[in-house]
């Protein structure tokens, strides 16, 4: 550190470090403190809807409710808890990975974090409002979400609208940092898989959260001025709404995985000490998903009566990003082939994340078949789908990440024996809790249902239990992650043997400022 | 909510209850092949591409299990150092392409057909309300009796909410349900007097949404004779859970028995219509239709849930002038929850439930409203 | 890069990203005419349109198929009008002009404005029924008790795949008072 520059000083004290801080390892960890919490708190929502579909019946709640509960665990999880925690994973690595001393536009990273814990106070706060919070589901289909939807939907529209520009400033920040931040020496072709993912998903975010936001604006306009966007009686089309929902929806959902595999892509090579097989293909498999993911929208509304040849050309569209994906997959176990595995905590994560994502993949080519997805759409066929790709598949992913890096983070090895604990209990819990519903949903259990058909029974109490078990599990990781944070064996600056990257040459845990002179080029390698 | 207590009893008890009830608990694990030459085709198709993805998967999973348990560290492996391949990257992404367009080529022959609505014998509305189902048989003329009637859930909310027993078709069980002949071309043409609900019968492969405004199509042979049931699949507000679809599959002469039965009984609830009804067969009729039909808002004994739902106990609207009453059911509240039921049910049975909410739970205006006032007022507003 | 030089850069990428964010979400809204266009050229979801001129003057008219016309009337749930067409289905040719007309009647106390919307099924056949002339093109005001016959003339344009041989025409009565300038042309007065 040169004493010639005079801002190099450590982390302020108190409250305000946290509220005026502009270090991107500070807001990385803000982002993944508030990820968490919003994690238990969709978890708890999962758990309030578990357990009403414990038994046939209803127990504990109301329909009304239920409703709200399916549809705030949906928004929290996806705008609360996986999104945030992959800015909180880019804000802490991209920039050591890439030898910058911090994020391009510090002062906006602040302020992109800090108006998320609104956003969300705003969001559940609805559920205390006359007539309830939103329960329309995550999705919000006009005109469920417009003519028939309760007062407060103008506060969830806020509230999205504040979401959005969270994350559109968190993209241009990202973009900034890995276009204008690079080290020397570091080309595109260098960059670890993560912040390529990163780079493609930022793009992504840019092109569909202002759809989105128009997409609520038009939901603001039917409800209170009057104007027939979504309303049939005006010339609107309730249709179109579903059309530009998922033209942002589908690229969302890709987004969630691409950060997944990229940080995937980082683990997987360093415990099985040998290099990320087929690095350039990885790159351009991101690229063709990131393309297709906007031209497949529509496989989400089969059932809306579109003309044959929108079905099958949107079929073809969608069957088309198994290739890609496939090669990620394929690639990950030729880089498993022939290494030297040991398998601690973020490896075993990693592994699961490439079976049950896999899995996912699996009923995602069978969803993408669309005479068959008349059958499979809106039951818990699909729920088990898309569970499998976001739970042990972004979440797990999540998990790994933090497992992976958190000695770098808080300079202390965590508790390898607890992890394994809770990566046994989170993949039995998991596999208990999803698994079953692809059944339900095959033999006709609809989605989004508080009681259900006597037939249905086995397999809901068994995915309840399973739902319990991996609810329960998580608590785990807290103590874990605390744990760690408070103190233990001391971690290397390399920390795991194989890890390979600019972010292990600086020490542990990595001190405030890192990367004020560029790396020496030489430590940058090839992925 | 329950208290603590409460809630490990009936998590202990439901415990019990759900390994004794396990006659009708199944574990079906698959979907229905179903009873027409869509379902079969769809079911095929389904065992084709998880075939398919079953072998990829075991190919997959056995190399990285083979990896798993072969190159670990502990069994003093060195790392090879490989790490592309060009000509083993363009074939995994060959293979894969080729698979999807062998997957490609009968999944298109079967949409085709799905889309191919010609050359139907019958036609039925198929209409979604919130939380309902409205059945219309097209006429060919104006001056044939019109058979239409709505189909609501009949599982009684003792059931729902644990009260009693759960019986067989527990949330499956509709009132009255569609009727339509076998081996005959069904065309339903869908569509939605609130917000978007789907149409689902699982042994009939059809799924189809129901949007406001807009109508969908899609068509129906029945093979076998026999009773199919479904749900609503998407979701519709509060009670989408609760409003199921029965179909009775009838030899076409039996179908053409019932539908001139139906027809019958439109003249018949003419005539009736006329008829002065009783204060006793009101309420109970009444009665019925209120437990059918209104329970799930306004609750038992007509408490309401307000703000939302209005209690009718004392209600203003319930007790004040017959005509208010009138206009609230025939022509439902704007705004709210609160449907038209002027098509929904005959004259007879409005008269019934207006008669009931206007005497029912301890109201007393007195008064017995007539088939006939209804009709007067449907026809003229007054 | 020396560090002086990244600020200028920084501020030229947030520049493009925000004129992509802005344009993009403006994208949102041009997609909503956008997709009129595709409906009106696919007839996807029953939107209709046409040669006029043509038909009127007889030249469309196509002697050898016959082509079944069903009508029906749906309500939206909180439209309390009586609502039917006069005939229930009708043969056409393809090119030929014909007439038939909803009746419409206002059961209750208040001015009630009302708006029919069109849709046709087969999907692939909207965009060959062609309506000349119709009550949904624009509000219906009715006085209490009030009835009307509504017309529509319309034709079918030879055009239409010949696998076609039925087709429906479905009509949705919204109540639109609150909204409509009429009803409130009418409280002025």
């Amino acid at each position: 550190m040169s004493a010639a520059h005079d801002h190099h000083h450590g982390p302020a004290k108190g409250l305000s470090r946290w509220l005026y801080t502009t270090n991107h390892k500070d807001i990385g960890s803000l982002y993944l403190w508030f990820s968490f919490a919003m994690f238990l708190l969709g978890g708890t929502f999962a758990l309030v809807i578990r357990a009403e579909l414990f038994q046939p019946g209803l127990q504990f709640v109301e329909p009304n409710f239920f409703n709200q509960m399916t549809t705030m665990h949906g928004l929290v999880m996806v705008f609360g808890a996986v999104m945030p925690a992959f800015v909180g994973l880019a804000n802490w690595m991209i920039p050591l990975m890439i030898g910058a001393p911090d994020m391009a536009l510090p002062r906006m990273n602040n302020w992109s974090f800090w108006i998320l814990p609104f956003a969300f106070a705003m969001m559940v706060s609805t559920m205390f409002m006359e007539g309830g919070g939103p329960n329309f589901g995550w999705t919000f289909y006009a005109p469920l979400s417009t003519t028939y939807a309760p007062p407060s939907t103008t506060f969830f529209i806020f509230a999205v609208h504040i979401m959005g520009a969270s994350s559109i400033m968190g993209s241009i920040n990202v973009i900034a940092t890995i276009l204008n931040m690079r080290a020397p020496g570091m080309t595109l072709m260098k960059m670890p898989l993560f912040v390529w993912t990163w780079l493609i998903t930022a793009y992504l975010l840019i092109a569909v959260m202002p759809v989105l936001a128009g997409v609520v604006t038009m939901m603001l306009f039917d409800i209170h001025f009057g104007t027939s966007f979504f309303n049939a009686a005006g010339g609107g089309d309730p249709v179109l709404f579903q059309h530009l929902f998922w033209f942002f929806g589908h690229p969302e959902v890709n987004i969630m995985i691409l950060h997944a595999f990229g940080v995937v892509s980082a683990i997987i090579p360093t415990f099985a000490r040998k290099r990320l097989f087929g690095y350039d293909s990885m790159v351009y498999a991101t690229a063709s998903i990131a393309f297709l993911s906007f031209i497949v929208w529509a496989h989400h509304m089969f059932t809306v009566g579109m003309p044959l040849a929108g079905q099958l050309f949107f079929m073809y569209a969608t069957m088309l990003i198994a290739v890609p994906t496939g090669v990620k997959v394929f690639n990950w176990v030729a880089t498993m082939f022939r290494g030297a595995m040991t398998f601690e905590t973020p490896m075993l994560f990693a592994i699961a994340f490439v079976v049950l994502f896999t899995i996912g993949g699996f009923t995602g080519v069978m969803l993408a078949i669309t005479p068959v997805d008349f059958q499979y759409h809106d039951t818990y066929f699909v729920v088990a789908h898309f569970h499998y790709v976001l739970v042990p598949g972004a979440v797990f992913s999540i998990m790994a990440a933090t497992y992976y890096w958190l000695p770098k983070w808080t300079g202390y090895m965590y508790d390898e024996t607890l992890g394994k604990l809770h990566f046994w209990l989170s993949f039995i819990g998991v596999n208990l809790l999803f698994f079953p519903q692809h059944f339900l949903g095959l033999a006709g259990m609809p989605r989004r249902i508080p009681d259900y058909a006597l037939q249905f029974a086995n397999f809901n109490w068994i995915s309840s239990v399973g739902g319990f078990l991996f609810g329960f599990s998580q608590l785990i990781l807290l103590f874990v992650v605390i744990k760690c944070v408070k103190g233990g064996k001391k971690a290397t600056d390399q920390v795991w043997e194989g890890a390979q990257g600019l972010e292990w040459t600086v020490p542990s845990p990595a001190p405030y400022h890192t990367f004020e002179t560029p790396p020496d080029p030489k430590l940058i390698h090839a992925q | 909510m329950l208290s603590k207590a409460k809630l490990w009893l009936s998590l202990a008890l439901s415990t019990l209850l759900f390994w004794s009830a396990g006659l009708h608990a199944a574990w079906d694990l698959n979907m229905p092949r179903g009873v027409t030459q869509m379902s079969r085709d769809t079911y095929d198709l389904h065992m084709t591409i998880f075939w398919w993805v079953v072998a990829i998967g075991v190919v997959v999973f056995g190399a990285m299990l083979w990896s798993i348990i072969n190159h670990r560290k502990s069994k003093g492996v060195k790392p090879a150092t490989f790490h592309e391949s060009t000509k083993v990257e363009i074939v995994w992404t060959l293979i894969p392409f080729l698979i999807l367009i062998a997957m490609a080529i009968p999944a298109t022959r079967v949409l085709t057909a799905a889309y191919d609505t010609t050359e139907s014998e019958l036609d039925v509305q198929i209409i979604g309300y919130q939380w309902r189902w409205e059945y219309r048989y097209m006429r060919d003329n104006m001056d044939e009796e019109e058979v239409s009637f709505f189909s609501v859930l009949a599982t009684s909310r003792e059931e729902i909410n644990n009260g009693v027993e759960k019986t067989e078709n527990y949330l499956l069980e509709v009132d009255r349900p569609l009727v339509i002949p076998t081996n005959t071309k069904v065309r339903f043409l869908m569509t939605s007097a609130d917000v978007i609900h789907a149409w689902w019968v699982p042994d009939f492969a059809i799924k189809k949404d129901t949007i406001p405004g807009f109508i969908n199509e899609t068509w129906v042979i029945v093979e076998e004779p026999g009773i199919y049931r479904g749900q609503c699949a998407e979701l519709c507000g509060m009670e989408h859970g609760f409003m199921p679809i029965e179909v009775h599959a009838l030899a076409p002469a039996d179908f053409q028995a019932w539908y001139e039965e139906q027809q019958a009984g439109v003249r018949q609830i003419r005539e009736l219509a006329a008829a002065e009804m009783t204060m006793a067969d009101a309420m109970a009729q009444g009665e019925q239709i209120y437990n059918r039909n209104c329970v799930a808002c306004h609750q038992p004994g007509g408490v309401g849930m307000p703000p939302v739902f209005p209690a009718l106990v004392g209600s203003a609207k319930a007790i004040g002038d017959t005509a208010v009453t009138m206009d609230t059911l025939v022509n439902g509240v704007p705004g709210t929850a609160m449907a038209a039921y002027g098509r929904q049910l005959n004259p007879i049975e409005l008269a019934a439930i207006i008669t009931y909410v206007r005497n029912g739970f301890g109201n007393s205006a007195g008064d017995v409203v007539q088939p006939a006032d209804v009709n007067a007022y449907i026809q003229e507003g007054q | 890069m020396s560090n002086d030089v990244a600020p200028r850069n920084n501020k030229t990428v947030v520049r493009k990203l925000l004129l992509a964010v802005v344009g993009m979400f403006a994208f949102g809204f041009a997609l909503v005419p956008l997709y009129d266009v595709i409906c009106d050229l696919t007839g996807l979801n029953g939107k209709t349109g046409g040669r006029v001129a043509e038909a009127e003057a007889g030249l469309l008219l196509d002697e050898q198929r016959q082509i079944t016309v069903q009508f029906m009337a749906h309500h939206n749930a909180e439209m309390g009008w009586a609502f039917e067409p006069s005939v229930a289905q009708i043969t056409v040719k393809p090119g030929e002009v014909n007439v038939v007309s909803y009746r419409v009647t206002n059961p209750r106390t208040t001015v009630m404005v009302g708006q029919a919307i069109p849709s046709v099924a087969p999907n692939a056949a909207a965009a060959h029924l062609n309506k000349i002339e119709c009550f949904c093109f624009e509000e219906q005001l009715l006085q209490p008790g009030e009835s009307a016959d509504m017309p529509i003339r319309f034709f079918v344009d030879p055009e239409i795949p010949a696998s076609i041989t039925k087709l429906t025409l479905s009509y949705t009565l919204y109540d639109i008072t609150e909204k409509s300038n009429k009803a409130q042309a009418v409280a002025i007065r």
